[in-house]
């Protein structure tokens, strides 16, 4: 019977969510509104107390985030902001764990924790927050940043190719991959709320414009006479629809996609590709990822991939409930004197 | 026995015994289960396995050989010998490896079937020792042991390839007569070990049975000898390797806490042992997490130590160089975390199979900034136990990250251990910060210690990191006088640690001419050379660091006590960098950095060089 154990009605609103912390970005950054969409989607997707909740991060600017957070937080070092978090939630599986990166924290130096974790399908949500710089150190390139891209270290451009975040997802098999854009503050919301919902990794990359360093990075995404032609959102069971007038949609033949002109007659809607977030060929999601990457395609934003699979900590309690059951619980008395014993008298 | 009587059998204090054969040979299973017998029948002991860092080095090559030696005796021992009795070579390469090892007139048991052209070769001898004199002086004994499993395997469903595998068990069975032990428990193990082949089992057990009664059938061997139960403390024994003490002791840490116990770690040699110990430990709740790299197993391990975990990080010198950054956070977010170095040579991947005491001053003073962390060392294959359990109390009580220092051979190394009751084990009380009145992250407690507040506790959401924090309050702080008093209270609550450890013991006078002062695994040798120097009439005194930081409180008293002070270290002189500048005493120095064990002789000779002939006397 559980009427001993007392339910309490958890109700909070954004403010509930804001820290006593005065928020330091410059004025005009896109943190901000990561911030703001942050605090008002958890009185929504948040099913626990608050204190089960751990805002964990690297550093960076982006990596300031949890000091913003009225929740327990843990600001760590460069990159390793995954591995921090996987520890947290496998001491306490009951927590709900948040990460708050950067483009340069998450996929440079902490590139490898980011894969693992996302490999071993750890239970954490992970927000990057891609500005396509390092904005901490004023303004040297980094990962995301386009080739040729001129900066305090590429003063002649940069010659490396940038990483595709959702390929890089996709490839070291994360369970949720999602994207979105910091002034689309409804859709970042959505984003927020299904990465809430998800169990395993959850990884958002956010488009984040750094207006001291890297300023108007998307605007071609975000300015109003541009946005339509140059962003597809997907929605599960949609076809894939864009452009101002919702002219242009996305055919897929085979395993080559094309855009398509909506009003020439030659194709309808029933011709288009329809997004199935649960899609379980990465193939597909493949190509999806690779529309950034080529010319004439849309960007996508939205849920590029879900997918349920056990999750690492469930995984850990699962066996660790099995061996108890097994060998029973442990008895420290009974290992000290097992093995090959002898008593001397 | 009948041959008992026929053959003389001769009472012996002390045995020191070498396996030596190629990496494939089994020699690191005939010196366990050997050892594992000895123990058994209760003598004191103690043992080193030396091993290449190839997993199959080329068969035959000198570097491919692998060795296991063990030091019996019926009194007390504290090393694992510095020169075998008894070298048993199972093809020329361990002969040739070992034979300048070998104590002068020391017996040798060759496996004589692998004496021949290729395998001389191999070990590049240019005519075959057993032939050309160049053993005179030794007691050498040809024993034909491939040929004779061989016959005594007739008939058992193995193919060639497996039987001639089976030559380490002759060769066991073999000295299992010559030094008195009996067989059962080999062969109770190779019934378990091989319970799912029946052909193994046979094959195995009769190669043991067969050396066995070699021994009592051939004419070669006119005695056999034996070394009487050592005098022990009355209790349970068991022999135990460090790495296996050391994980459980974290589990007995974990029990005596009532905290999960937590391990982030990436495997390395000669630390791996810890993490595949402790995984066995899930009915425990014991979580290990095999990470992607170092710098994930320690920052895993933070995590869990900010959620409420015992958490501790395994690994060997390369991987506390990675761990750097890391162990700074701690000190900074002011969590309780235990980083284990199991010390292997170095620099950089060095020799990594091989022991060494050079990670002291990484551990001490390799991190940016001001970041003093306690660090312990333990002392011998059982002490791992202890100072697990040690660590994790200071890094509960004062939360801080702990280093424990240990090393490749005290990791590998066994000895008995009288076992402890789990009542007879501190216990290390927790106390999770719940009540919100007064609740500030880095107001301090008597210890210095801030409150240990963890996630899931209602009212007590808090924010920390590695950005510097006020005082009392922990928010970020840039403020110069605020940085400045933090760096001085971080450095103060591990200075105060001093009253909270032991005080430095002083074995034999404390005070007088000349202390051997030593720290971790170096113990047992500096114990045995003291040892025997008292006995010759030496007066000398010996003294053991197992705190290194803090140094004990009386530390300063006891080195002022003596005129002199020697310091042997498997490094090139590291402890006597931080006494001299810590205390303003001169030392003198001896090092050595061969990747192996200080010899015991190599030390009386320093004592007795340092004492000036007589001096001391
Ligand atoms: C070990 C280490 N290396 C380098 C730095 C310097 N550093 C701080 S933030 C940063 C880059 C941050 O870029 P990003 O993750 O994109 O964050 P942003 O500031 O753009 O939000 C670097 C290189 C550091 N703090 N620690
Ligand atoms: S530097 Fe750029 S990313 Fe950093 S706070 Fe300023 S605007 Fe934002
Ligand atoms: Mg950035």
């Amino acid at each position: 019977m559980a009427n001993n154990v007392e339910v309490k009605e958890i109700k909070y609103t954004a403010k509930d969510f804001a820290s006593d912390q005065e928020v330091r970005w410059c004025p005009g950054c896109g943190d901000y509104s990561i911030l703001a969409q942050v605090q008002r989607t958890f009185p929504e997707i948040i099913d626990r107390p608050k204190e089960k909740i751990v805002w964990v991060s690297g550093i960076g600017c982006s990596s300031r985030f949890p000091y913003y957070m009225n929740t327990y937080g843990f600001h760590g070092i460069h990159g390793r902001a995954p591995a921090i978090a996987t520890g947290v939630k496998l001491a306490n599986p009951e927590l709900s764990v948040w990460v708050a990166s950067g483009d340069g924290d998450l996929l440079s130096i902490g590139g490898n924790h980011f894969i693992h974790a996302c490999r071993k399908n750890i239970d954490l949500k992970i927000l990057m927050f891609n500005n396509r710089i390092y904005g901490l150190t004023k303004g040297q390139y980094s990962p995301t940043s386009e080739k040729g891209k001129i900066t305090k270290t590429t003063p002649y451009g940069s010659v490396d190719y940038p990483f595709n975040p959702p390929m890089l997802a996709l490839g070291a098999e994360a369970s949720f991959i999602a994207r979105s854009i910091d002034r689309h503050p409804k859709h970042l919301q959505e984003m927020i709320r299904r990465a809430g919902l998800h169990k395993g990794t959850a990884f958002i990359e956010i488009f984040q414009n750094c207006n001291i360093f890297n300023d108007g990075a998307f605007a071609l995404l975000t300015e109003k006479d541009t946005k339509d032609d140059h962003v597809l959102e997907l929605v599960h069971g949609q076809p894939m629809i864009f452009g101002k007038n919702k002219d242009k949609g996305i055919k897929l033949d085979g395993l080559t996609p094309m855009v398509v002109d909506l009003t020439s007659g030659k194709y309808s809607k029933d011709d288009l590709w329809v997004h199935d977030e649960f899609d379980p060929n990465p193939a597909r999601t493949a190509i999806l990822a690779m529309f950034d990457e080529t010319p004439g395609f849309p960007t996508p934003i939205g849920i590029f991939r879900q997918i349920i699979k056990e999750t690492y900590d469930e995984g850990l309690f699962r066996q660790i409930e099995e061996v108890k059951k097994k060998k029973g619980e442990g008895d420290l008395e009974k290992i000290l004197f097992s093995g090959n014993v002898w008593e001397v008298n | 026995m009948e041959t008992e009587k026929e053959k003389e059998l001769l009472q012996l204090k002390e045995v020191t015994i070498r396996f030596a054969g190629d990496s494939g040979d089994g020699m690191q299973l005939t010196g366990t289960q050997f050892s594992e017998t000895t123990a058994l029948v209760g003598n004191d002991l103690n043992t080193l396995p030396d091993y290449p860092a190839e997993i199959r080095a080329p068969a035959g090559t000198i570097y491919g050989v692998s060795g296991f030696q063990l030091h019996f005796s019926s009194e007390d021992i504290f090393t694992p010998g510095d020169q075998p009795d008894v070298l048993v070579a199972m093809n020329p390469a361990a002969l040739k490896k070992n034979l300048p090892e070998l104590k002068k007139g020391g017996m040798i048991i060759v496996n004589s079937d692998s004496f021949d052209i290729k395998n001389l070769n191999l070990a590049h001898y240019e005519s075959n020792p057993l032939e050309d004199g160049s053993l005179d002086g030794y007691q050498v004994y040809q024993v034909p042991i491939s040929s004779l499993t061989a016959n005594a395997l007739e008939g058992v469903k193995l193919s060639p390839k497996e039987v001639a595998r089976a030559k380490n068990f002759f060769a066991l069975g073999l000295m299992y007569w010559l030094f008195n032990r009996p067989i059962d428990k080999t062969v109770q193990w190779i019934h378990e070990k091989f319970a799912k082949n029946p052909e193994y089992i046979e094959g195995n057990e009769k190669a043991l049975r067969a050396g066995y009664n070699f021994g009592e059938m051939t004419e070669l061997f006119t005695a056999r000898y034996t070394v009487e139960p050592a005098k022990l403390p009355k209790g349970t024994y068991r022999s135990i390797s460090g790495n296996e003490a050391t994980a459980l002791g974290f589990l007995a840490a974990s029990v005596k806490s009532g905290l999960p116990l937590f391990l982030g770690s990436y495997p390395i040699t000669p630390a791996s042992e810890i993490i595949q110990y402790l995984s066995t430990y899930k009915n425990f709740g014991v979580k290990t997490f095999q990470a992607e790299d170092e710098i994930a197993g320690i920052t895993t391990a933070i995590g869990a130590s900010f959620a409420g975990n015992l958490a501790i990080t395994s690994t060997s010198g390369p991987g506390l160089a990675l761990k750097t950054e890391a162990i700074g956070l701690a000190v900074m977010t002011e969590l309780p975390l235990v980083i284990i170095d199991v010390q292997r040579g170095g620099p950089s991947t060095g020799l990594p199979t091989k022991t060494e005491q050079a990670d002291l001053l990484q551990a001490v003073c390799g991190r940016n900034g001001e970041a003093p962390v306690p660090v312990l060392a333990a002392a011998t294959p059982s002490d791992c136990f202890n100072m697990a359990i040690e660590a994790s109390r200071i890094a509960i009580k004062y939360m801080t990250p702990v280093i424990l220092l240990t090393d490749g051979y005290i990791a590998n190394g066994s000895e008995p251990w009288k076992i402890p009751h789990v009542n007879e084990l501190p216990e290390i009380p927790v106390k999770f910060r719940t009540e919100k009145e007064g609740f500030y992250p880095y107001l301090r407690d008597e210890n210095l210690a801030r409150p240990w507040a963890i996630p899931g506790t209602p009212e007590l959401e808090h924010r920390i990191g590695g950005l510097e924090k006020s005082d009392i309050y922990g928010n970020v702080s840039y403020d110069p006088d605020n940085h400045h008093k933090m760096v001085t209270l971080r450095a103060k609550k591990i200075k105060n640690i001093e009253n909270d450890i032991p005080l430095l013991e002083v074995e034999g006078e404390s005070s007088g001419e000349l202390l051997v002062l030593g720290w971790g695994g170096t113990y047992g040798a500096i114990k045995e050379a003291v040892n025997k120097a008292r006995a010759q009439g030496y007066k000398v005194s010996q003294a053991h660091f197992r705190y290194i930081n803090p140094f004990p409180k009386n530390t300063e008293q006891v080195l002022k006590s003596f005129k002199k002070i020697l310091i042997p270290e498997i490094n090139l002189g590291q402890l006597a960098k931080l006494i001299k500048s810590e205390f303003l005493v001169d030392v003198q120095q001896f090092n050595v950095v061969r990747g192996l064990p200080l010899r015991v002789a190599d030390i009386v000779d320093q004592i007795i060089k340092t004492l000036g002939g007589n001096n001391g006397k």
